[in-house]
This record gives structure tokens, C-alpha cells and sequence, in this order.
């Protein structure tokens, strides 16, 4: 039985509202993170990291820190062979001959405590000839600019996400409007509770066991084997609670590997764990972008051609943040419907930080991007943006260009619904200084392919005692995984709630295989996932209870707990009655209730020319915002956001609707709060008080709204949605800030200053 | 030097250095591992994850000495729900959603808690106001109010 089967019947638990699974523990603070962990003899690491973004390694000297009391153990690249990380295998965990950003690894030191550690640091002594640094991407690709790997001649990193669909010069001369401008995001940081580390141990076994935050257990354990040199089966990796990650823990970094060597040389547990300045100084930010963007369309508003030309800095090193530009070809290629598009793609190593993917992967820069130019183009043509993007909006059972194959679409009724409730009545009539801005997004909604496989397993077992457990490979990092999980296995298992726990984080060895909390995909992946075991595990009781009732498994159902016969009422029996029948039946027959499955979502690994159905369904959605903005200081205020999504069929509304509002606080600090602010590559506003996160007193009234139907791929027809809701909330903002005081802001965050130089620059 | 105070209604004695922080003695000395850190060091004060009550007054743990303690009372999660019975707070935040990740859940409770206890009612202002020293990057804020205000109608309070 699929999924699709189910869809459409009354439903127990599937769309009740009902507590985090793990909430209990959290508001008793019994929840441990990487924080809480320690054991017994740990030591405490250290990393000593570059004084210039870029300079020669003339020598190092750590003999004075080795010395002293209470450090164990001091590493340089010179005593330890590690493996370069990352995909372009550009990064050496510890740095030799050169240094190419600030947070460049030179050494570490592990000791009986922090303050030794960081004490030893001191004393270890590196010469450097300082080289000039180059901060700026476009100016890193000029004739004679310093380059950051020499080897290469350039610093023009060898990666092209271009790619071209239809005759597109062609059809910029059928527009009869184009419009051009150029956009840029900004760094930010992830800056989850939880700060970056890990507490690695070598067992009695010779086993590398890691406590790790990591979002992506199996890639992590494989990763961090191949730098350190060791087969992977030699690895363990633990998951504790995690306190938040957006996309930062998707990889192995330095650090990672750094305390595992430690731990593997001292024999001892090492710990390594972020202050708060170390991790915005040191932790990999989301990809900032630069994209010019040129749209054409019809006089009657129908969109004709598009071009998108993005620089990606990629920093010293390159990191998963550079292949955001793999969402942002689909939403180039996909957001609306255009006949002819093209993404050009220039990847740059510079002396800056090294990024990683943020909650959305590149999707909040591009559609930043693109739909600010989509309202400068209604502007232009002059027309309604809302009527604009109802015409030119994606619909159900299309390909897009780039061959996403769109199934269920909701993307008109979330336009439709934010305009209503926003209560849009055309452009500058929201009231004085008051604005209302409109955007949409188009983001994968069933896993994302980016690996060769996206798959998840999951196991459902039965006990004696009607126990059901279930281990899935996904990773909770307070998304709410474990919550759809038990929903989903509740509901197929026909059991109540509270008999199913849920086995999410601690041992990945003891989990089966998924690729990662990342692209939306837990709910849908997982989920269906766990639904095939649990549907099952439901199959094997049925049986048993066939032999044990006299009734034909077709005619048998579990409502509740109890195994019942459709006919014949006076058939029945509880589940675990039959599950402990079916252990003890006689003649060697007994058996016990045991499922596993492996869910590969039907979706498509891109080919060279970057075309593939990357995702077995597409997220929707539209949000509106309602601003004011202070002409005397150029503050903005958010009055109102109204959010409407298609994310299917609604399985857990409180996690949805805890997605939307967490989703669209963060849109709001990308918006209008958060910037790293750089000097030679090094981040100036380090810490808590200089680096604006978004407080309660930023959030204004959020409407969340779901305008979707069940998608026959989802599990009970869910979509994916932890990542739509930060996608459009900076595009609307702007525009609502141009529908206010008829200026326009291509750069985030949008500051007051900015602000106010451009309502200067309109009087003059 | 010795420090006495009471801690989620028990009396404790103890040695501490005049350097020591409120958070070090509570976390590492007596165990109390809810409260929690961002780990903000010396712009500590900016996030709330380390928040405990000090006579019922929200406070900044890290960066608070340990023997300003001396013969007050300290309220920390583990003090809230008592035999099994959960503190309206903590039920209303599992009911409203109110936790995901729940880095920021014991300091935002305590805060709250000071709040109610401080004659705070339902209004959405006194809630903002009363959490606007505690980070959140998971929820939006917006359960995280709707639990206290909650809590704030079981409780009763703030009505004139
Ligand atoms: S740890 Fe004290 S405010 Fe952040
Ligand atoms: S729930 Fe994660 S920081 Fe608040």
C-alpha cells in the first residue's frame, strides 16, 4: 500500500494538535546538548588560528606551549597527516606554507582545561610574512589580484552552475519591457543556541567515538574518516539534543577532524567547543551573493525572458555555501513560469570566510534577487504586482525548463490569500509612509537530490509489551522531525500516540542510513520512510491475527489498539495480545514484529547540463508584508506578515505553523538585522551585543496560512516546509518599503541608513 | 568563602572564589545542568539562555559573581515542577508549541516566571517586554507568547 491510498480518510492523529515529542524533557531541562556533555578524564581543545587573512607559514613553534603544565598534547600540520576537506578537497584541517583566511588552522592544543589550552596558545610562536589580502571578489578576478591557492593561476574557482534553456536573446527582443538591477545579500551568521564542537573518544575496541551536532550523521562519519585516514567502520558517531544548526553542521570541518586527531593521540576524550565570539569569528556563514538580474516581458504582462548573472564568494575555501547555487539555478529557471532563461555562474576564492548552506540554501539570496526585479518590472509595465505574478504564476502538472517536474501547486491561492488578508488595494494605499510588498518562492518540497542518493531508512518494531519503537535515520535539530514521525506511525500503525517513541539523534550505528536534516526533505523523506515500516509492521499483525481470530487479513483492521474484523464483531483482540500470540505460537512458528524500509524519494540526480527533477514535489508559497517606515530615520517597522504556503496536507499544525513563524523571524533578520561586518576578512561584530539577531520585540503579528492539498508522493500527503517561509520574507519587505516611500533598496540588510541615503539622493 | 544560600527551596552551603560566577557553582558544583549558555562571554547579558531567578529577580548567571547569592534564594528549572506536577508554565509551553530546539526554553520559562510572579498578566506588551532579553532562533517568539500568556490565564494574574 503507498501512501497515496491513504490519503483522503478520516484520520486519528495526522493533523491534531499535539506536544513536541521531545518537549517534556526540554521545559524540565533534562534535554543534554553538546554544552552538558562531559567525561570522565576529558581534556579540552584548543585551536590556534592565523593573525592574517593572508600570509606565508615561515615556522611554528610549539615546543614552549608543549611544556607546559596541564597541556597533553600540541598538533601542527607537521606532526599529524590529515586529509584535505571539502569537495574541491581545497582544505587542509591544519594549515602548512601558507594562511589564506584568519580563521586559517595552525595549530591545537589539548589540556586539562580551557583556560591552559587557550594559556598554551600563547606560547606557541608562528612567523609569518604577510601577503596582501584579497577581500572583494570582484577585484579578486582582476589581472594581477593575490591569489589565494597559487597552484591554481586563478582565483576563479573551477565550478559552473550556468546553464541556458530556449533562444533567450530572442526573446528579450520580443519583450516589450526589460528591466535590469543588481542585488546583493550580505554575511550572516547561524548563530543557532548551540555552539560548534565536538567530544571525541577512542574506546576499549579501538573505536573513534564523536559526540557531534552534526545535521548529517552518516556523511559526517564518512567524511571525517577519510581526512583522518581510517576506514569509516571504525567510526561512531552520537548525536546529543541539538540546539539548533540551520545549515552550518552539513559538514566536516577542521575542528571536527582536529579533536578526533587529539583523542586519537592522547587516548583520552577531547572536547572542543565554541565560545560564542569563536563561532562568529570562526563558523562558516550563509553564501552572500551579488546577481544582476534582467527580466523581460510582454506589454501584457506575460514574462518572457530571464537572466541571472550571480557572483559567489566562496572565502578561502570552498564549502557547501557555493553550491547554493544549485536551488538558486531552480528558482532562476523556475519561480513563474518563463519560456527562456539563463544563470551564469562565477565561483571566486577570496581571503574571507569559507560559507556553508543557510536554512534555504541559497534560495533567500536568489529570490531576493529576483523578486525585487519582478516588482520594478510590474512598475514598470504598469501593472498590478499582484495581478502581475498571478499571470505569470507556476501551476499544477508543469515542467519547469531545468525539468522540475511541478505535481501539486498552490502558488495562485497563496498569492490570492496574501493579497486578501493583507488587504491589498494597489500600489501606495496602505497609509502615509506605509507600505505593502509582495514575494513568492518555488523551493523543493520531497528531498532534494544533491547526492546520489536522498534516501532514509527507518525501523518499526513491536514489542511483547505493545511497545512501538522507531528509529529513523534523520536528525532532529528542534525542526520536529520526531513529532511527525510518531504521527505518521501512530496513524499507519492504527495505535494510540503514546505507545510510539521515537528513536531520533543519539547512535547513528544503530540507526539505518539517511543523508541528512537539510532541503525540507525529514517529514517527506523520513516520513515516508517510517510510514513504509510502520504499514508494515501493521501487515505482519494483521497476519498474526488472522491465524488467531479465523479471519481472512483483508478483513481485519487496527482501530485504536484493537485488532478488529470489519464482519464480524465479535472478532477482536488487542494489539499487543496478538503481538505476543504471534511470539508463542506453537510449533516453531512464533515470530516477532520487526519492519525496516529504505525510502528513495522518485526524483532525479541533475545530469552535466545541470536538468533533472531534483525533487519528488515542489514547496509553494507567497507572503505579504506590511511595513512603516520612519522617513525622519529610515527605520523600518514590520506592522504585519501574512505567510501562506502549500506544503500539502498539514500533518503536525504545530510544527508547521512553529516553521512558518521561526522561518520568517529569521527572514526578518536577513531583512532588516543581521551582517557580519568584515575588515580583511575578519568579522568586526563578533559578539551578541554588535551581531543583531532578531529579539521578540522585531516580530511583528505573523498570519499563517496553508493553502495546500495532500501531495499523493507525501507521507499523508505532506510537503516539505522548514526552509519556504525565510525564502520571501526580505523581497517583501523591500518591496513594501518601495511601495512606501517609492525607493528601492538592493542590498541587504536594509538599514536606516540606507534607507536614508536613498530618500536623500530622491530629493536631490 | 562560604557562601549559603537556598537553591530551588534547599539549603546549600559551599565554598566559592570571589571570581566564581553564579553559573560555573551552579553548573558544575551542584549539577543543576538546565540552565544553559550561548557561551556569550563577555557580551553575556544578550541572550538569556543563562537566565536563573535570584529572589525571584531574572538574572544573568554567567555574569553574575556566586557570592551575591549569599543568603538569597535561587530558583532554576529544576525548581518549578514539584512532585511530578508541572509549573502552568512548562505545560503551557509544551500545549502552545512553544519549544523546538529548546536551547532558550529554561531561560524564557524563568523569565516568564518572574514575570507572573511579578504581577504580570496576559497582555501581549507585558509578555514582549517581559522576554525581550531572551533569543530565540527557532520559534519566532510567537508561541513562546502565546504560552505565557496562557500560563498567565491559569494562573490568574494580572487582573486588577
Ligand atoms: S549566556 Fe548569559 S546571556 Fe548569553
Ligand atoms: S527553541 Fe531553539 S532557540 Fe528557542
Amino acid at each position: 500500500m503507498t501512501s497515496v491510498e491513504l490519503v483522503g480518510r478520516e484520520f486519528s492523529v495526522i493533523g491534531s494538535r499535539v506536544p513536541k515529542y521531545d518537549a517534556l524533557e526540554k521545559v524540565l531541562g533534562e534535554a543534554r546538548y553538546l554544552l552538558d556533555l562531559e567525561m570522565p578524564g576529558m581534556l579540552h581543545a584548543k585551536i590556534l588560528r592565523s593573525s592574517h587573512p593572508h600570509a606565508r607559514l615561515l615556522s611554528i613553534d610549539a615546543s614552549k606551549a608543549a611544556r607546559m603544565p596541564g597541556v597533553v598534547d600540541v598538533i601542527t600540520a607537521r606532526d599529524v597527516r590529515l586529509n584535505n576537506l571539502g569537495y574541491l578537497k581545497d582544505n587542509p584541517p591544519l594549515k602548512w606554507g601558507k594562511v589564506r583566511s584568519v580563521r586559517d588552522e595552525i595549530a591545537a592544543v589539548a589540556a586539562v582545561d580551557p583556560e591552559t589550552a587557550s594559556e598554551a596558545l600563547h606560547a606557541i610562536d608562528v612567523k609569518y610574512e604577510p601577503l596582501p589580502p584579497v577581500t572583494d571578489p570582484v577585484a579578486a578576478l582582476e589581472p594581477g589580484a593575490p591569489l589565494v591557492h597559487e597552484e591554481l593561476g586563478t582565483n576563479r574557482v573551477n565550478l559552473d552552475f550556468g546553464l541556458s534553456y530556449g533562444d533567450v536573446e530572442a526573446a528579450f527582443q520580443r519583450a516589450d519591457v526589460v528591466v535590469e538591477g543588481t542585488y546583493r545579500t550580505q554575511y550572516v551568521a547561524h548563530t543557532p543556541g548551540d555552539t560548534m564542537g565536538a567530544l571525541a573518544w577512542v574506546d576499549a575496541q579501538g573505536i573513534l567515538n564523536v559526540y557531534t551536532n552534526t545535521q548529517a550523521p552518516f556523511l559526517y562519519q564518512r567524511w571525517l574518516a577519510e581526512s583522518l585516514g581510517i576506514p569509516a567502520h571504525r567510526v561512531r558517531v552520537i548525536q546529543p539534543h541539538i540546539g539548533g544548526a540551520f545549515g552550518r553542521n552539513l559538514d566536516v570541518y577542521p575542528h571536527d577532524v582536529i579533536t578526533a586527531a587529539l583523542a586519537m593521540r592522547t587516548r583520552r576524550p577531547v572536547k572542543l567547543l565554541f565560545t560564542r565570539s569563536e563561532e562568529l569569528q570562526n563558523a562558516p556563514t550563509k553564501q552572500p551573493l551579488i546577481a544582476r538580474v534582467r527580466q523581460g516581458a510582454t506589454r501584457d504582462g506575460r514574462l518572457v525572458a530571464r537572466e541571472v548573472d550571480a557572483i559567489l564568494d566562496a572565502g578561502a575555501y570552498v564549502g557547501w555555501g557555493v553550491f547554493d547555487a544549485r536551488v538558486m539555478q531552480y528558482t532562476v529557471t523556475g519561480l513563474y513560469s518563463v519560456p527562456a532563461v539563463r544563470f551564469r555562474t562565477t565561483v571566486v576564492y577570496t581571503n574571507n570566510p569559507s560559507t556553508a548552506a543557510m536554512r534555504s540554501a541559497g534560495n533567500s539570496q536568489i529570490t531576493f534577487a529576483v523578486e525585487s526585479n519582478m516588482d520594478e518590472l510590474a512598475e514598470r509595465l504598469g501593472m498590478d504586482p499582484v495581478e502581475f505574478r498571478l499571470l505569470n504564476a507556476n501551476r499544477p502538472n508543469t515542467v519547469t525548463p531545468q525539468g522540475a517536474r511541478i505535481t501539486t501547486c498552490a502558488m495562485p491561492e497563496a498569492i490570492r490569500e496574501a493579497a486578501r488578508r493583507i488587504g491589498w488595494r494597489g500600489r501606495h494605499s496602505a497609509g502615509p509612509h506605509r507600505g505593502i510588498g509582495f514575494a513568492c518562492y518555488f523551493h523543493v518540497g520531497g528531498g532534494a537530490r544533491i547526492y546520489r542518493s536522498d534516501g532514509c531508512g527507518a525501523i518499526v518494531k513491536v514489542d511483547d509489551f505493545g511497545g512501538v519503537i522507531v528509529s529513523v535515520g534523520g536528525t532532529e535539530i528542534g525542526e520536529g522531525l520526531d513529532t511527525s514521525i510518531q504521527l505518521i506511525v501512530a496513524e499507519a500503525l492504527g495505535v494510540p500516540r503514546d505507545r510510539v517513541r521515537v528513536q531520533i539523534n543519539g547512535d547513528a550505528s544503530m540507526r539505518l542510513w539517511d543523508v541528512g536534516t537539510h532541503a525540507s526533505r525529514g517529514t517527506f523523506v523520513c516520513g515516508n520512510a517510517a510510514l513504509r515500516a510502520a504499514l508494515d509492521a501493521r501487515r505482519q499483525i494483521l497476519e498474526g491475527a488472522s491465524k488467531i481470530l479465523g479471519a481472512p487479513p483483508e478483513d481485519l483492521e487496527v482501530v485504536d489498539g484493537f485488532v478488529r474484523s470489519r464482519t464480524d464483531p465479535s472478532k477482536g483482540m488487542e494489539y499487543d495480545k496478538v503481538v505476543r500470540r504471534m511470539h508463542f505460537f506453537s510449533g516453531a512458528q512464533g515470530r516477532i514484529v520487526v519492519a525496516s524500509s529504505f525510502y528513495e524519494p522518485p526524483s532525479e540526480e541533475p545530469d552535466e547540463r545541470w536538468h533533472g527533477n531534483v525533487s519528488a514535489t515542489y514547496g509553494f508559497g507567497c507572503q505579504a508584508a506590511l511595513v512603516e517606515v520612519d522617513p525622519e530615520t529610515g527605520r523600518v517597522k514590520v506592522l504585519r506578515i501574512v505567510s501562506a504556503h502549500d506544503a500539502g496536507r498539514v500533518i503536525n499544525p504545530n510544527g508547521f505553523e512553529g516553521q512558518v513563524q521561526g522561518g520568517v523571524a529569521m527572514g526578518i533578520g536577513l531583512a532588516l538585522l543581521e551582517e557580519l561586518h568584515l575588515s580583511e576578512g575578519r568579522v568586526v561584530n563578533g559578539s551578541f551585543e554588535d551581531y543583531r539577531l532578531p529579539r521578540v520585540t522585531d516580530i511583528p503579528e505573523i498570519d499563517v496560512v496553508s493553502v495546500g492539498e495532500p501531495d499523493p508522493e507525501g507521507p499523508y500527503g505532506a510537503k516539505g516546509v522548514a526552509e519556504g517561509p525565510v525564502i520571501p520574507v526580505g523581497p517583501a519587505i523591500a518591496n513594501a518599503v518601495a511601495d512606501a516611500l517609492g525607493v528601492r533598496i538592493r542590498d541587504l540588510p536594509i538599514t536606516p541608513e540606507k534607507i536614508w541615503r536613498a530618500l536623500a539622493l530622491n530629493v536631490q | 568563602m562560604k557562601l549559603r544560600f537556598t537553591l530551588n527551596g534547599s539549603a546549600v552551603e559551599l565554598d566559592a572564589e570571589p571570581w566564581e560566577s553564579l553559573f560555573d557553582v551552579l553548573r558544575n558544583r551542584l549539577g543543576i545542568k538546565s540552565v544553559k549558555t550561548a557561551l556569550c562571554e563577555g557580551s553575556c547579558s544578550a541572550c538569556g539562555a543563562c537566565t536563573v531567578l535570584l529572589d525571584g529577580r531574572p538574572i544573568y548567571s554567567v555574569m553574575t559573581p556566586a557570592y551575591r547569592a549569599d543568603g538569597r534564594s535561587i530558583t532554576t528549572l529544576e525548581g518549578l515542577s514539584r512532585g511530578g506536577e508541572l509549573h502552568p508554565l512548562q505545560s503551557a509551553f509544551i500545549e502552545a508549541g512553544a519549544v523546538q530546539c529548546g536551547f532558550c526554553t529554561p531561560g524564557m520559562i524563568l523569565a516568564a516566571k518572574a514575570y507572573l510572579d511579578g504581577g504580570g498578566g496576559p497582555d501581549e506588551g507585558g509578555i514582549r517586554e517581559a522576554i525581550r532579553g531572551n533569543l530565540c532562533r527557532c520559534t519566532g517568539y510567537v508561541k513562546i507568547i502565546e504560552a505565557i500568556r496562557r500560563a498567565a490565564e491559569a494562573l490568574g494574574g494580572g487582573k486588577p
